[in-house]
């Protein structure tokens, strides 16, 4: 048991720490001082702007190796820059469905074309990658996908919708699930496929999420011609029919601790105890302890993660309990913090708004109640 | 960075967790609760001493292993595991470091009025207004007390008893305040096993349990229980042993990680008793099974060394040191 950075490491965040707080001040001077929601229309671009300085100062995605933009950086140091971006107050990543959940995926199942041709305009926000999983009758239940590909000549013919898609609205690119074998069932004969949303016959319409941002998008395919070469490298990731297994290698990814590093968390709790510290009531300030107590846990079981990850173990059912344990305590972070504001909670701002998103975090990637099953089931082995 | 344990660690730990399985079964426990008082079995205690346990902390010069925390941390989960009557938290964090390797069966009232197995012990480490004394337990008034967990086997001082003859073990407050976070530490430990152990039984039982014709597991509102209690496991187990690297390595936040440690482990444990109690049903409602002996130590033990108010207060003043916790 060793639990010290290494000098090498702290050099590795003290750059981090430098870079982000310069970069962050100018990005926000430019946006002057507030920019607005990247679940916006007019802040999406304004957050590009921070994805480019990002890639550039060459953040983009630190752990990538450096010839698709990252620069070759081990899990313990993708840590080290997730605690500091967080703890310096930067923004969501409105790349982050790309970098996060699809780019795993590249890197596992696709082709030395497909990697050079779509990681590193990914990572540079050239590319603008949305999910194309959820269905109106698709949700936690994913393999009832009904939206189709059929194999014509030269490429794919695409029918259906996708919905809930998060900034689809906004993005370039969607990936997603398609049904290419008519007669197969569950999760069988899925082609995981690679799509510009500016295909013809395709649609996309922007909606709002509950918190009134159009931050989501249901996506129409209408007879839509997806050309074999209209992606780099081709358009299918992994084989035709073989969709499910690579989307179950991106879920992987979202449930555990490529999308939720703990620094997210432990900077939600730093504010919240600014925030108690105020405070002279006991309950709440016992709260506040407790839900403090609960980041830091995350933070002690993702470096026991990492540390089996880094020996050559791969990433398990576990992430099951990753993923409910992120999410229960982010809506416990910001119910005590709007139980802190009083008569302020219902007021707009970065906590109410915080609370809405957190809401999300037990209903997408699978709902909790899935992702108890699957504890139960996978890591238990309960019978099912 | 490296949050594991080392195979030297794993290796301790994995031969003590056999020995128990052997030599600290139910009926271990059970005669524990039945043996008059001063006669506690130790055939397994003479067992855990032979193989170094109750000596981890004590320097090698001392005839002890000169090993820290982090070694003994995860053998008392074991302990927890086995529901071990006899007081390893009390003798080996607490009173071997400071009164060595060769002090017997001790055990003290650091954690609370109500000393485990006061009767049995060789020697008492007892609370001297701010000073820790040492007193054999014939030379000091100590009334029986009925306690839920009948393994227990505690006593209380009494209200005359006299410490004034008993001998200083050591009066720095520093000293003292270390004895009291490894105390609180290794019950901690000692509750993740008695979850993890609770945990295991109740997935055992409902696997095996039919009603309506299905394994009562297969229900998902028993499985999400179940799931609950995995969850809350995953993330105190590290939270355990990091306060072990704390203290081993005498970091500044050492007594608000075991504070978390403590608090959260009780929460923990209190979760897995809850949860293994209802998915057992009516059987777990019994003194046949063995389930109640790991219930009744849960509820023991989240009590002694700090409640989760207690400890939950210290977090919270290590946090915000501006302001206070009211008494």
């Amino acid at each position: 048991m060793d639990l010290i950075w290494s000098a090498e490491e702290e050099a590795f965040r003290a750059e981090a720490r430098a870079w982000l707080e310069v970069n962050l001040a100018e990005w926000r001077a430019e946006c002057g001082g507030a920019p607005a929601s990247g679940d916006t229309r007019a802040g999406f671009a304004q957050h590009l702007e921070w994805e480019r300085r990002l890639f550039e100062g060459r953040w983009a995605a630190v752990s990538w190796p450096e010839e698709h933009g990252g620069r070759g950086a081990s899990l313990w140091e993708w840590l080290i820059f997730e605690e500091e971006y967080h703890r310096a107050g930067c923004p969501p990543r409105v790349t982050q469905n790309g970098i996060f959940l699809l780019a795993p995926s590249i890197f596992e199942f696709g082709t030395p074309e497909q990697q050079a041709g779509i990681l590193r305009r990914m990572a540079a926000a050239e590319d603008l990658w949305c999910q194309g999983w959820s269905e109106p009758d698709a949700g936690s239940d994913l393999a009832s996908v009904r939206s189709t590909a059929r194999r014509v000549e030269g490429g794919w013919l695409l029918d259906g919708q996708k919905t809930w898609t998060t900034r689809g609205a906004f993005c370039t690119h969607l990936f997603g699930l398609f049904r290419s074998d008519p007669d197969s069932e569950r999760h069988r004969g899925l082609t995981y496929l690679l799509v510009p949303l500016d295909t013809p016959g395709v649609t996309v319409r922007g909606f709002g999420r509950l918190d009134g941002d159009e931050g989501f998008a249901e996506v129409f395919f209408d007879g839509a011609f997806l050309a074999d070469d209209a992606v780099p490298g081709g358009v299918v990731l992994g084989e035709p029919g073989q969709g499910w297994k690579v989307a179950m290698a991106t879920t992987g990814s979202e449930r555990g601790l490529t999308l939720r590093s703990p620094g997210r968390f432990l900077a939600t709790a730093e504010r919240l105890l600014a925030l108690a510290a105020h405070t002279d009531d006991q309950t709440l300030r016992r709260r506040a302890a407790t839900a403090w107590m609960h980041a830091d846990a995350y933070q002690q079981q993702t470096l026991a993660t990492v540390t089996r990850l880094a020996e050559g173990a791969r990433p398990g059912p576990e992430a099951s309990l990753s993923k409910l344990w992120w999410s229960e305590l982010d809506v416990e972070l910001h119910r005590l913090a709007l139980d802190l504001l009083g008569p302020d909670a219902e007021l707009e701002g970065p906590w109410s708004k915080g609370w809405q998103f957190a809401l999300s975090g037990p209903i997408y990637a699978g709902t909790n109640e899935i992702q108890r099953n699957i504890a139960a089931e996978r890591l238990l082995g309960l019978p099912r | 960075m490296r949050f594991a344990l080392s195979p030297d660690q794993e290796a301790f730990r994995e031969a003590i967790a056999d020995l128990l399985a052997r030599a600290c079964p139910p009926t271990t426990v059970r005669a524990a609760w039945e043996a008059p008082p001063g006669r506690l079995d130790r055939s397994v205690w003479e067992d855990l001493a032979g193989m170094g346990v109750l000596s981890v902390l004590v320097p090698e010069a001392d005839g002890g292993l000169g090993l820290d925390e982090t070694y003994l941390v995860p053998v008392i989960e074991a302990c927890g595991r086995a529901a071990l009557p006899h007081p390893v938290v009390e003798t080996a964090m607490v009173a071997a470091p400071l009164m060595g390797a060769d002090g017997g069966l001790v055990t003290t009232d650091l954690g609370g009025p109500n000393i485990p197995t006061a009767a049995d012990a060789d020697a008492l480490l007892l609370r001297r207004g701010d000073a820790l004394v040492r007193v054999a337990p014939a030379e000091v008034a100590l009334e029986p007390v009925q306690t839920v967990d009948g393994a227990r086997r505690a006593a209380r001082l009494a209200p005359d008893a006299d410490l004034r003859a008993a001998e200083l073990v050591s009066d720095d407050p520093a000293v003292v305040e270390r004895a009291i976070d490894r105390g609180a530490l290794g019950t901690a430990a000692m509750l993740v096993g008695l979850a993890q152990a609770m945990l295991d039984q109740t997935v055992a039982y409902v696997t095996q349990r039919h009603q309506f014709g299905v394994p009562v597991g297969s229900f998902q509102a028993v499985k999400h229980h179940l799931a609950d209690v995995a969850l809350a496991l995953e993330h105190t187990r590290p939270v355990v042993w990091r306060a072990a690297w704390s203290l081993a390595h005498d970091v500044p936040t050492r007594t608000r990680d075991v504070s978390a440690a403590k608090a959260m482990a009780n929460e923990t444990a209190a979760r897995a008793a809850r949860a293994a109690l209802q998915c057992h049903g009516a059987i777990g409602y019994t003194v046949e099974a063995d389930l109640h002996l790991f219930l009744k130590r849960t509820w023991a033990l989240t009590r002694a060394w700090g409640d989760t108010a207690h400890h939950t207060d210290r977090v919270a003043d290590a946090l915000m040191p501006g302001s206070r916790s009211h008494a």
